[in-house]
């Protein structure tokens, strides 16, 4: 993915003007920069956890992408479902997990939010319609359409919603999932989300077609597109989504397209991104900063509350990671914990 | 109690679950069927083998959900439906066709309890096994083995009708995933099966025959088998135990030790190939546990380790048959 087709898919984004004020209030605008900020704050944090060895196994960070999850799950409330991806962090704090547990669970403790048997790509709440990330690429769309199963069964107007980047858009789970979304009318949203790179490939080659948005229209799903680095997008796209699905209208899907500022995993040498690809996207292309430029011109937000949240949101990781530091490992018979059959 | 056939009897289990909870749903190819076709007639199948008919004309297409041929997105919506916090029963009519959607089981439905922090998954699959009707190596297969050795999910199998009911509705109401396998050549065996509710626990097989000569496990169809050779024996003098497990995970290995401790002889019957298979499972169980009460060496008796072969006389070779099991149970009175 280049610089230029990025630009063009902003240009056929679902947007607001971004120089009129959102429409949405104070509370809320706080809440999305906050939970951006979060995410951001986090994932940089983890990844300098992982470095030092704190952290053990395999992690993937979501860092560039905060919008297109805080923008979805802001228009979302506990009783909606989501199921992630193995890049997860960011869609479990943009749901509401806590993240002190779960900066505990990717420390491996035995009170993290998992007991520590989850891990980075693990991590689940289900109380909070967290459906948990998922260590197999396209393995959540099946899943979050069973939510949207008993979403429909209970009628209340909830929705479930699976985060596929680009490589899980090329499985076949997703379009079984997708088929069989607009046959069951299922209050299913598909929030696709182009990163640029499935593991060590970019998107444009395992891509095979050259528009996957019309790929998804071809399955029946109406598509609302969006600019992964625009909260304001993401949250309107989502929201004209959810209108159709919340009423019964079957499947929708989000195609949105971001990129991540780390690699694939935490110390991958990234040969295959050209020299200042990332710098150039993290000084153009921050979601943060984009967000804090609309407050300004409009006049919402002063910078001051925004700098305010900045400060609150450091000394919350600072103390998650003292936390998880010192909280208790697992026991030895937490093994067999949570098993069915002790053979 | 009347007399039921084991198909009459899951879907009796099945009906009168889904009214009982409403929070249970069917999902699968066909469990209605019609749907599309140019009659116009719904519940037209009730499932490939009717296991399932007339559920969609009392309980609606909400909670009876005619899929398309995708397993994948069948379990996976199993899945994602019982954390939701309903009971799906889903069905992928032949256990062969796990090999699609494996991933949703190994990696997904199996994992959850453990890996969520004790989170519920109360979905059942059920399935389709066994040879006997030609239909070949992709229809015939006997999955039970390969699934019982994921930790994560349970594994039942019922022998006769009266179980099959009282084993699905535990199944159902369990909070773990259940896979419930089926055997195609036991659907129209039948016996006495209560009308009215009663469920059969998980973990406890059940004394089938009692002898002291020698102990005889058998699983699914082959337990008709063996109860045949045994009765057969008894009658020269030949008395052994026959245990049916009815559910192979969890096992009711305390059943099998007690009963070859006092024999000392050990023949498993048992559908699945024999390599890492639930026979040589529970010999090394008798070995392990059992080792100084044993008189002779345990015998296996299952196919070979072959695909499911589809000429009828193939099939038959390769199938356990009354032959193989007596030659087996006299071959350990021999020592």
């Amino acid at each position: 993915m280049t610089t230029e087709q990025l630009k063009t898919k902003r240009d056929k984004a679902v947007s607001s003007d971004t120089r009129q004020k959102s429409g949405l209030t104070r509370e809320q605008l706080l809440n999305a920069y906050r939970q951006m900020r979060l995410i951001r704050e986090f994932e940089d944090r983890v990844n300098a956890e992982c470095l030092t060895g704190a952290i053990p196994g395999f992690t993937h960070l979501y860092s560039g992408q905060e919008a297109v999850a805080v923008g979805a799950c802001e228009q979302m409330t506990d009783a909606d479902y989501i199921i992630s991806t193995h890049r997860g962090h960011g869609h479990c704090i943009a749901k509401g997990c806590d993240v002190i547990g779960m900066m505990k669970e990717l420390h491996a403790r035995r009170d993290g939010l998992n007991g520590g048997k989850g891990g980075s790509m693990h991590i689940a709440d289900i109380a909070k319609g967290m459906l948990g990330a998922n260590g197999i690429v396209g393995a959540g769309s099946p899943i979050a359409l069973g939510a949207a199963i008993a979403c429909k069964l209970r009628g209340e107007g909830k929705v479930a919603a699976s985060f596929v980047g680009d490589g899980a858009s090329n499985q076949g789970t997703v379009f079984e999932a997708m088929n069989m979304a607009v046959v069951l009318k299922a209050p299913k949203m598909f929030i696709f989300e182009n990163n640029g790179y499935s593991e060590h490939t970019g998107a444009s080659y395992g891509i095979g077609c050259d528009d996957v948005v019309k790929r998804i229209e071809g399955f029946g799903i109406p598509v609302f597109e969006a600019d992964g680095f625009d909260f304001f997008s993401m949250y309107e796209a989502v929201g004209k989504a959810m209108e159709i699905s919340r009423k019964g209208g079957g499947p929708t899907a989000i195609y949105a397209t971001t990129i991540r500022y780390f690699g694939h995993f935490v110390g991958d040498p990234q040969n295959y991104r050209a020299k200042g690809e990332v710098e150039m996207y993290r000084n153009e292309y921050c979601c943060l900063q984009n967000f804090r430029k609309r407050m300004k011109e409009t006049g919402e937000l002063d910078m001051a509350s925004l700098d305010a949240i900045d400060q609150e949101i450091g000394a919350l990781i600072e103390r998650a990671v003292q936390e998880a530091r010192t909280a208790p490992r697992p026991l030895p018979e937490d093994l067999m914990k949570n098993v069915y059959d002790n053979y | 109690m009347t007399k039921k056939t084991m198909r009459e009897a899951i879907n009796e289990a099945l009906h009168q679950e889904m009214a009982r909870d409403p929070s249970v749903i069917v999902i699968g190819e066909d469990v209605s069927g019609g749907a599309g076709g140019s009659s116009g007639q719904r519940d037209a199948a009730g499932g490939v083998f009717g296991l399932t008919k007339g559920l969609l004309p009392k309980f609606g297409e909400n909670r009876v959900i005619d899929t398309p041929i995708s397993e994948s997105a069948i379990i996976g919506a199993a899945n994602g439906a019982a954390l939701a916090g309903l009971r799906p029963v889903a069905e992928i009519m032949f256990s062969d066709f796990i090999g699609v959607c494996f991933d949703q089981i190994l990696n997904q439905a199996a994992k959850f309890r453990y890996m969520f922090n004790g989170a519920n998954a109360p979905l059942v699959v059920r399935m389709t096994v066994g040879a006997g009707r030609s239909a070949a190596a992709q229809h015939s297969q006997t999955v039970h083995s390969l699934l019982t050795a994921i930790p994560g999910i349970k594994v039942v199998m019922p022998s006769n009708a009266y179980d099959a009911k009282g084993l699905l509705l535990q199944a159902i109401r369990d909070n773990d995933p259940v896979m419930f396998i089926e055997h195609k050549m036991l659907y129209n065996d039948a016996c006495e099966v209560p009308d009215g509710d009663y469920t059969i626990p998980f973990g406890e097989g059940v004394l089938l025959r009692e002898g002291e000569h020698a102990t005889v496990v058998a699983t699914g169809q082959m337990v008709k088998l063996a109860a045949g050779v045994v009765d057969k024996l008894a009658a020269e003098g030949i008395r052994c135990d026959l245990i049916d497990p009815r559910t192979t995970s969890p096992l009711d290995t305390e059943l099998i030790l007690e009963s070859v401790r006092e024999t000392g002889r050990l023949v498993v019957v048992d559908e699945s190939t024999p390599r890492c298979g639930l026979a040589a499972d529970i010999a090394a169980l008798a070995a392990r546990e059992a080792f100084f009460s044993l008189r002779a060496p345990v015998q296996m008796v299952t196919p070979p380790h072959t695909p499911v072969p589809f000429a009828p006389e193939l099939e038959r070779e390769y199938l356990p048959d009354a032959a193989r099991v007596e030659r087996a149970i006299r071959s350990v009175l021999a020592h």
